[in-house]
């Protein structure tokens, strides 16, 4: 444990010097700022939390931005290493394959925590202060949710990340590898899937399936976590016309998540295990 | 026991053969340098008794543990290394990465002041190592390899790119670790670049062990001829040339090959003719010359 623990303050020391914190949560906070504050404009002094529509907005960013930040940090984290020859020298030291991929596991999860809590954090309290609601009348609970599985999605894409780092040879393929997997979480699945469902319009589909088949994606997962988060939330993102019985309940979402942090890990750890060095 | 014991030892990459069943043994307090050109299978002995990769037939045994098993990784914080080549993290300073290295081995933090002073580093430790040159860079690397004084200590080509001062620095240091009783493991491209100090010498050539000793006992084996070199007036190197027709060339001196068993007779011969020579000079082969010697020597076998 105490070795993680020096791993860990190693790797984020280093995230922290080569000012890639300082730059993300910079260009998150901007980010944020103008989406929720350009957002917030047409509600006026509807009933709707102007936090509502802030959670909606930076969902839909979160979706692309963070498995893409989450992605770079992570796909040259081992094949870096190697390449470097400073991953043979570590391997030396007494520390298993095991402790090296937790360690930057939680490192970068840290830094990718404090870019993510404190760009929201700063587009959220600013809209709140800034609408005609009182403070405590906002959507916390939408916001803290929102946090909270952008957290999740970044821990996704970073242990998808790591798998890419210890199967790949070069960096350059990894990056290569890296840049394809976003696409087709982001993009890409989606596009098929509105595909099947253009195809499938006569009726043929079943519309549970298709359901499922989106949520086994982890990205989508993400978004109906936070679409549906509340009423407002609904409202505003066109999914308040969503039966009850098409509703997946937060826990499966959030397991769905889950599962897709632990096996690319798990994966990770065991090819990393067999790498020849 | 053995620090280092290697039996019958193999390691093939796809179909090529890295080592052929290696045999090679490292006692306790040793100190034995792997010779050969870059591909003959250095690195990868290094590797395998690190435990970095699996041999693919054969045994490693390193102080007592198979490299590969779950208990070597207890025997890891005994082991220094110093790899051929590592780039560290610029952005840190050279305090901060060996504080790294030294709590990962459990090593305490306070030996560390006189690591720095023990490579002339302790004036730039606090600098961050983009600013360090190639030399300086290579000293981190041993002070590395230096943490919590290991009982088994393997350099990966030591002193390349040093000059002759800061080398003279590492056989030193090498030697102190010596005398602290610790056994270590040298990896170098060329015989030359070697101390006496060594005690005895691997020659690695295509995966095999060519010739294994110390650096005397080679010279003896290899047997090439001295050059001798005779300097004398004219009226002499004709009585030279007469005395051992046809051995001579003169050209201002006299120059002649003589394998290394036959010296001393000759040298008696030379000075039983009773004559007045102005100088004489005996070149024994170098290193280098004996390396490729036992590297063109052993080649045929292979085929």
């Amino acid at each position: 444990m105490n070795r993680i623990w020096t791993l860990v303050i190693k790797e984020s020391r280093d995230g922290y010097r080569n000012r890639w914190v300082v730059m993300v949560t910079l260009v998150m906070t901007l980010l944020a700022l103008t989406l929720s504050l350009l957002g917030s404009t047409p509600t006026g002094t509807t009933s709707i939390s102007p936090l509502a529509v802030t959670v909606v907005s930076l969902s839909s960013l979160s979706i692309f931005f963070i498995p893409l930040i989450a992605l770079l940090l992570a796909y040259d984290s081992v094949v870096g290493e190697a390449e470097r020859g400073t991953l043979t020298l570590l391997l030396t030291y007494p520390v298993s394959r095991t402790e090296v991929i937790l360690g930057k596991f939680i490192s970068h999860l840290f830094l990718l925590s404090i870019a993510i809590v404190i760009g929201y954090g700063i587009a959220g309290l600013t809209i709140s202060f800034a609408g005609e609601n009182g403070f405590a009348d906002q959507e916390w609970e939408s916001f803290l949710r929102l946090l909270l599985s952008s957290v999740l999605l970044g821990a996704v894409f970073l242990s998808i990340g790591y798998t890419i780092s210890v199967t790949v040879k070069e960096s350059t393929t990894a990056a290569a590898a890296a840049i394809g997997i976003w696409l087709l979480f982001v993009l890409l699945y989606d596009m098929g899937l509105l595909a099947l469902l253009a195809a499938g319009s006569d009726g043929g589909i079943n519309g549970e399936l298709v359901k499922w088949l989106m949520l086994i994606n982890p990205t989508d997962s993400y978004r109906m976590f936070n679409l549906t988060s509340s009423s407002d939330t609904a409202l505003l993102s066109g999914m308040a016309g969503l039966s009850s019985e098409h509703r997946v309940s937060d826990i499966s979402l959030i397991l769905i998540m889950l599962f897709w942090i632990i096996t690319p890990l798990v994966a990770a750890i065991a090819i990393f295990k067999r790498r020849q060095l | 026991m053995n620090s280092i014991e290697l039996t019958s030892l193999s390691k093939f990459y796809g179909k090529t053969e890295a080592l052929a069943a290696i045999d090679l043994a490292i006692a306790p307090g040793d100190c034995l340098a792997l010779v050969g050109h870059n591909g003959a299978g250095k690195s990868t002995l290094i590797k395998m008794v690190l435990g970095l990769i699996r041999p693919t037939s054969g045994r490693a045994v390193v102080m007592g543990y198979d490299p590969m098993s779950a208990p070597f990784n207890g025997i890891r914080k005994k082991i220094g290394f110093l790899p051929e080549q590592v780039l560290f993290q610029n952005n840190l300073t050279g305090r901060e990465m060996l504080e790294f290295y030294a709590r990962l081995k459990g090593a305490s933090l306070k030996d560390l002041d006189g690591l720095f002073h023990r490579v002339d580093l302790y004036e730039a430790m606090n600098n961050r190592i983009s600013t360090y040159s190639k030399g300086m860079r290579q000293r981190l690397g041993l002070a590395q390899a230096l943490i919590g004084s290991p009982e088994l200590l393997i350099l990966d080509e030591p002193t390349s790119g040093l000059d002759p001062a800061s080398r003279q620095n590492v056989y030193s240091i090498i030697n102190d670790m010596k005398r602290n009783g610790a056994t270590i493991l040298i990896s170098s491209h060329a015989l030359t670049e070697l101390d006496e100090r060594i005690d005895r010498v691997a020659i690695l050539n295509r995966g095999k062990i060519a010739a294994l000793g110390s650096i005397a006992k080679l010279r003896r084996e290899v047997n090439i001829s001295s050059e001798i070199i005779i300097h004398a007036p004219n009226d002499t190197m004709k009585i030279l040339s007469r005395h051992f027709e046809g051995k001579f060339f003169v050209n201002g001196a006299a120059r002649i090959s003589c394998p290394a068993n036959e010296k001393i007779s000759f040298l008696r011969e030379l000075m039983g003719l009773n004559i007045s020579l102005s100088d004489i000079e005996v070149n024994d082969p170098s290193l280098e010359e004996i390396f490729l010697e036992l590297a063109r020597k052993k080649a045929p076998q292979d085929e």
